[in-house]
């Protein structure tokens, strides 16, 4: 019986101990430190006229023939940045095929490509986040026209907003060379 | 298959080696009551603070059943005391975006799930936990569960170090000093290289943003105290994540370096395991052909699933979709198929279950790698501590039967391995096929199991049988599809949880018992080598063997079926 009781002593006491140190002391250290940094552990939110637009970080979904827009998503209605959600389609599933097939023509129609051009996987595919920030540059690149026509710019001028705003692989190995829609599409409207 | 990715892959593998060596020397010294580091002049004083308040006398030592015995009673207060704070959730602080009360059987499921460092995840965290209930009631099991899996590899690699004792360690010593300067330190530094990625970690209510396409769409963006819960839930191989997207959501997983990072930081704790195995036994070698036999599993899995990735999905392929780079659905883009590939076959080998991508998403093979690994007893490195004590279980297994086919007593560094020592083996091994075949045939073959179904046909069996294989392994990652939320899947998950985790745990500790009372009878010319290549070949021979044997039939109704019905058929579900 006096064993029992200094083992749950024991458990208890420790528990309550490690709860201090591991999840008070700690996070608010990592907050503490955070501050050194805030715009990143505060979320890199972007501001415009004294309200947030976003975050650099978080995807958002563009519809206007203007902007470049994002990839599906699966995020509550779409880009619900407090519900993130890929769609957990398999590959066989016949939502999933469907879902793809209507999406490549409504890509090809609103970008001017023929029947026979493939599309961009990741312009007809959801993301796993839901708010996944950026698409390829083949994406970008098939959206260009479109954008510069609704726009009045040349392909060029489009082109190279394009171009500043792809990101490499980072140190030219890790990732994917890809392109952020919402600071593109901000920089297309001069807000950056 | 590209050329970046085979050089990550490279220099992943270069880093793990570099890194184990150091890590195996840490482990030693946090290991051992008296082990001297330099965060001494910071710790000791807390460290006996500890003892004094708990009534633990860090000079003795517990026998097995004793040790067993304080692991189940610490497990059930944390488990009792997340249970608490999620059902009183809406009355606590910290809450600002109102979350209510978790209800029970979810409370009950995600109590257990974190108490076994399964970390399943019912629910989607950002719509369910205040901000108390994340850095409290789930992360504190981030880092006791962590330290109880490496407190058991500990007193099995003990056991089999020692010669005639009755003891194999204090539970509490190790539990108390795993945390100072284990666990703790590498969290902390490990979340400020997470915050200058852009990982966010605050106390603020989420964000609300006017939209720039049309600012009368609001989106309200998640904020909380994110980067020391991840930190934490890396390196303990636990894998819940802050958000419901886990490791794919753009702030648990800013970016590719973050990613490389996270996925180094699940196998460190693994990979210095089997150094410390090696220098504890003072038969380095064999901690190295232990290493040696979980990375070239480790590398079978990458290549299987990145090559199906890549390969992507003929379906869509034919719907107009470019071939390259291969299947995005559920992919980021910052990550793609490698890294997807990678990530998923890293937070599986090991029982982390973080994910970057949605394996439900991915091609037949692709799939089948994780829930494979899973299945294998996620002894490639495996969860921290977890995935040592493991891999030895095999290593005996394998020893007894090397010994078999050469009509010698197996012998084990020393140690004959007995009839008790095979039967308590074959016991945990036993115990997750059982609890996974068991379970799946049941929810398959009832309504409660297929209501909660996301996808049809064999992909539908699949999500079912990673569940189960899941929670049973304590890994916690997903099929994601299934919508498990529901008392019936809540109840029966955490129950495969709590089997797969103590019902393993306990042969476990009565195996390292049993070898700790064993004389060591030095080494002749015809004890079983475990430091060579057949070793390694017969270990790993070993783990296939048993994993195919047991789940070949399961898996062929599920991925392996898939696969063949989307490269030769025209069949969707």
């Amino acid at each position: 019986m006096n064993r029992l009781f200094s083992e749950f002593r024991a458990s208890i006491v420790s528990t309550l101990l490690l709860a201090i140190v591991c999840c008070g002391a700690y996070p608010l250290a990592v907050y503490g430190i955070g501050r050194v940094f805030p715009a990143q552990a505060d979320g890199s939110l972007l501001r415009e006229g004294g309200h947030v637009i976003g975050s650099a970080l978080i995807g958002q979904s563009f519809s206007g023939a203007g902007y470049f827009h994002s990839r599906p998503s699966a995020a509550g209605q779409g880009y619900d940045a407090a519900n993130s959600s890929g769609t957990n389609l398999g590959p066989l599933s016949k939502k999933l095929i469907d879902d793809v097939t209507g999406r490549v023509a409504d890509y090809r129609k609103e970008n001017g490509l023929d029947n026979a051009t493939p599309v961009p996987a990741d312009a007809v595919t959801s993301s796993a986040s839901g708010l996944d920030p950026h698409i390829s540059p083949e994406n970008a690149r098939y959206q260009l026209r479109r954008v510069a026509a609704a726009r009045g710019l040349t392909q060029g001028a489009v082109q190279a907003k394009i171009d500043a705003n792809t990101e490499g692989r980072q140190f030219g190995l890790f990732g994917q060379p890809r392109v952020n829609v919402l600071l593109l599409n901000l920089e297309l409207d001069g807000k950056r | 298959m590209d050329i970046y990715g085979w050089i990550e892959l490279v220099l992943y593998v270069v880093l793990l080696l570099a890194l184990t060596k150091p890590m195996g020397l840490w482990l030693f010294k946090v290991l051992d009551p008296q082990g001297k580091t330099f965060l001494d002049p910071v710790f000791r004083p807390v460290e006996k603070g500890f003892y004094r308040l708990m009534g633990v006398d860090p000079q003795s030592e517990q026998d097995w059943k004793r040790y067993a015995f304080s692991l189940l009673a610490f497990s059930l207060v944390g488990g009792l005391l997340t249970y608490a704070l999620l059902r009183l959730q809406h009355r606590l602080p910290l809450n600002p975006q109102a979350m209510g009360a978790v209800p029970d059987h979810l409370a009950f499921n995600t109590a257990i799930s974190f108490t076994t460092n399964t970390n399943w995840q019912s629910y989607g965290g950002e719509s369910t936990m205040s901000y108390l209930s994340q850095m409290l009631a789930l992360a504190i099991h981030n880092f006791t569960s962590a330290a109880a899996g490496i407190a058991v590899a500990a007193a099995l690699v003990r056991g089999i170090a020692r010669s005639c004792s009755k003891t194999v360690g204090n539970f509490w010593v190790d539990l108390v000093r795993l945390h100072l300067y284990l666990l703790l330190p590498l969290a902390l530094a490990f979340s400020v290289f997470l915050m200058s990625q852009g990982m966010i970690q605050n106390f603020k209510p989420y964000t609300t943003a006017r939209t720039l396409d049309n600012g009368a769409v609001i989106q309200s963006i998640v904020q909380g105290p994110m980067a020391s819960q991840v930190a934490i839930k890396m390196l303990g191989t636990n894998g819940g994540g802050y958000t419901n997207a886990n490791a794919a959501h753009p702030y648990e997983n800013p970016t590719p370096l973050s990613n490389f990072l996270q996925m180094l930081a699940i196998f460190l704790i693994p990979s210095g395991l089997t150094y410390y195995l090696g220098k504890m036994v003072k038969h380095q070698r064999h901690g190295w052909a232990v290493w040696g036999a979980m990375t070239v599993l480790f590398l079978a899995g990458v290549l299987v699933c990145w090559g199906a990735e890549v390969h992507g999905n003929p379906r869509l392929q034919a719907a107009g979709v470019v071939s390259s780079p291969g299947n995005m659905e559920g992919k980021e883009v910052r990550f793609g198929p490698f890294e997807s590939a990678l990530f998923a076959t890293i937070t599986t080998d090991a029982s982390c279950g973080a994910v970057n991508a949605m394996h439900d998403s991915f091609t037949p093979l692709g799939g089948l790698v994780p829930m494979l690994n899973i299945q294998l007893g996620e002894v490639v490195f495996g969860g921290v501590g977890a995935g040592l004590y493991g891999m030895l279980v095999f290593v005996v297994l394998t020893v007894f039967l090397a010994g078999l086919m050469v009509g010698r007593t197996p012998e084990y560094l020393g140690k004959k391995i007995e009839s008790y020592d095979i039967k308590v083996s074959v016991i945990a091994v036993m115990v997750l096929i059982f609890d996974i075949l068991c379970f799946t045939a049941w929810a398959v073959s009832s309504k409660w199991g297929l209501a909660g179904l996301n996808n049809a046909g064999p992909h539908g069996f699949s999500e079912i049988l990673y569940a189960f294989s899941s929670t049973t392994g304590n890994n916690g990652s997903a099929f994601a599809g299934l919508t498990a939320n529901t008392p019936w899947y809540n109840t029966t998950l955490g129950l495969s949880m709590v089997f797969g985790r103590f019902l393993f745990i306990v042969p476990v500790l009565a195996l390292a018992g049993s070898m700790a009372k064993k004389k060591l009878v030095p080494e002749s010319a015809g004890s079983f080598p475990v430091s060579d290549l057949m070793f390694v070949v017969l270990l790993v021979g070993t783990i296939l063997i048993v994993g195919a044997l047991s789940f070949f039939p399961a898996l062929s109704l599920g991925p392996i079926v898939e696969h063949f019905l989307m490269a030769e058929s025209n069949l969707l579900f």
